[in-house]
């Protein structure tokens, strides 16, 4: 569903990712570990397509870098939800309105719209905090409320970057149980993170470790060294 | 509500401070527009009516028969140039010049035969009212047997499209010179709009908005920007005519069609200034 092929991104300082193919399949919850600029940042954008590869091949659920079509950017994020350590949220929408954003834009009816964001805020457990705006929730309610708006689209994978990064200890495990459960309900997740606990904390998981730009580790490419690449 | 209308009158609401700079930002760049526009519009007013004196007059030569002279009436009025011709018989002549020069009434009393012969006073339409076409009237009527002379003041003609020359050089360059200094002060002002809400604009592409979608409510708000703008400097200039109305000289203001082709053509410098300010933008994240 998401597949590296040979990928190499250069900027004009350097080159932020060479030669790097990995997949994830569909339904799967995949880490991407290094250290900070080892790329993670610089792949997930390829994935959603803030930014072209200099070089080789991004698939993204039936898209491919290499022949999307501008106007067809916009279909393929609609299939994605993104997340940030940041959180990214609208400071003058209220929970709800930040959620149903994403919605509107894409042009959806307006009729199902608001039973849709109810559902999307009550899977992330902020179904009573709807009306409140984001400088009246703490760090780990905005992330839910932006995990919300990536899923109100049913997105086929969600990605997330460094989503626990500006939270503590507590906000953190909530989050990253979320991220789990919305994994387990089938949809994939790529979480982008340096935090090896909780790497290591969910077993079994698909792990891609970039080091200067490069895999440096894949455990699907451990399991099964010689599965034939998929065309 | 229609979603592009809802999102603009959110932009308005959520940043009040900096759409009224805007719009007072476009109403005062605009309102120097206008004020030239008033001065230009003023100009071409007085010089219209001096325009209105400039008349071709065909001296006749005395005892043409009345006949002859009816016939060539009509066909100098189907001279494109011609607006009107009107015959002036020698006891007319004479009763004006009575009328129009009083200083003279003593002569004029003592006279014992009339000496002023008749004429055809040619009026010109008014993009025909200059030097040259003036001239090519009264080369046609020199060919006329039963005309003596032609006069039209070929020298205070010849100034008439002088001054109308200058002022229509002058008030193109001054006037391309305040739109253009008008239309960059309203792009500057856009752009800042566009610039307070680039994070939003980030999240909706990211979130899957197609820049059509993203580009509508900004445009809407430049158009609306644009012709509160316009309205402003509309409301301007009409205090500024009431005040030189008052206290100076007698001045003319807009009709109706110019004062609504002004607050459009705010309207239109807004969306265009959008639509540079969000392209440019879109282009860049």
């Amino acid at each position: 569903m998401i597949k590296f092929n040979h990928v190499t991104k250069e900027y004009p300082k350097g080159a932020a990712l060479t030669d790097v193919s990995f997949h994830v399949p569909k339904g799967e919850f995949c880490f991407l570990t290094g250290h900070s600029g080892a790329g993670k940042t610089t792949a997930l954008k390829l994935i959603y397509l803030a930014e072209l590869p200099t070089a080789g091949d991004v698939r993204v659920s039936g898209f491919s870098s290499t022949r999307i079509a501008p106007r067809e950017v916009p279909r393929l994020r609609r299939r994605l939800g993104i997340v940030f350590q940041d959180f990214r949220l609208l400071e003058d929408r209220t929970a709800e309105e930040n959620v149903a954003f994403a919605l509107e834009v894409t042009g959806a009816r307006r009729s199902g719209i608001g039973p849709r964001v109810m559902r999307a805020l009550a899977q992330v457990g902020l179904a009573g905090k709807a009306h409140q705006y984001p400088r009246e929730l703490s760090g780990g309610e905005q992330q839910r409320v932006a995990i919300a708006r990536a899923l109100v689209n049913d997105p086929v994978v969600l990605l997330a970057d460094e989503p626990t990064g500006n939270l503590d200890e507590r906000a953190t495990r909530g989050i990253f149980q979320l991220l789990r459960d919305i994994n387990a309900a089938g949809t994939a997740v790529l979480m982008a993170t340096h935090d090896l606990d909780l790497v290591k904390s969910l077993e079994g998981a698909h792990l891609v470790e970039l080091q200067h730009g490069s895999v440096a580790y894949d455990s699907a490419e451990e399991a099964a060294p010689t599965e034939p690449e998929a065309p | 509500m229609n979603l592009v209308l809802r999102e603009t009158l959110l932009a308005f609401r959520r940043a009040p401070l900096l759409s009224a700079l805007s719009v007072t930002t476009i109403g005062f760049s605009l309102f120097v527009f206008g004020l030239f526009g008033l001065v230009t519009v003023n100009i071409q007013r007085v010089i219209g009516d001096v325009a209105e004196r400039v008349e071709v007059v065909a001296y006749l030569r005395r005892g043409t028969p009345p006949e002859a002279v009816t016939v060539a009436v009509s066909d100098i009025q189907a001279f494109p140039e011609v607006q009107s011709v009107s015959q002036v018989t020698e006891a007319q002549a004479l009763a004006r010049a009575r009328r129009e020069l009083p200083e003279f009434q003593d002569i004029f009393q003592d006279l014992e035969s009339n000496p002023l012969p008749a004429s055809l006073d040619v009026r010109l339409k008014p993009e025909f009212r200059d030097a040259a076409h003036a001239g090519l009237v009264a080369d046609r009527l020199k060919g006329f047997d039963f005309v003596d002379d032609v006069r039209f003041g070929s020298d205070w003609v010849a100034k008439l499209d002088r001054l109308r020359n200058i002022a229509g050089a002058v008030g193109l360059v001054v006037g391309a010179a305040f739109a253009l200094v008008a239309i960059i002060i309203i792009g500057t002002t856009i752009r800042m709009a566009v610039l307070h809400r680039s994070s939003e604009i980030t999240i909706m592409r990211l979130v899957g908005a197609t820049d059509g979608f993203i580009r509508r409510p900004f445009l809407l708000e430049g158009l609306v920007k644009g012709l509160l703008g316009g309205a402003l400097a509309l409301a301007l200039c009409y205090g500024a005519y009431e005040a030189v109305n008052a206290y100076l000289l007698h001045a003319d203001f807009f009709t109706t069609g110019q004062a609504l082709m002004g607050v459009a053509v705010g309207g239109l410098i807004g969306l265009a200034g959008s639509l540079v300010s969000i392209g440019r933008h879109l282009r860049s994240v």
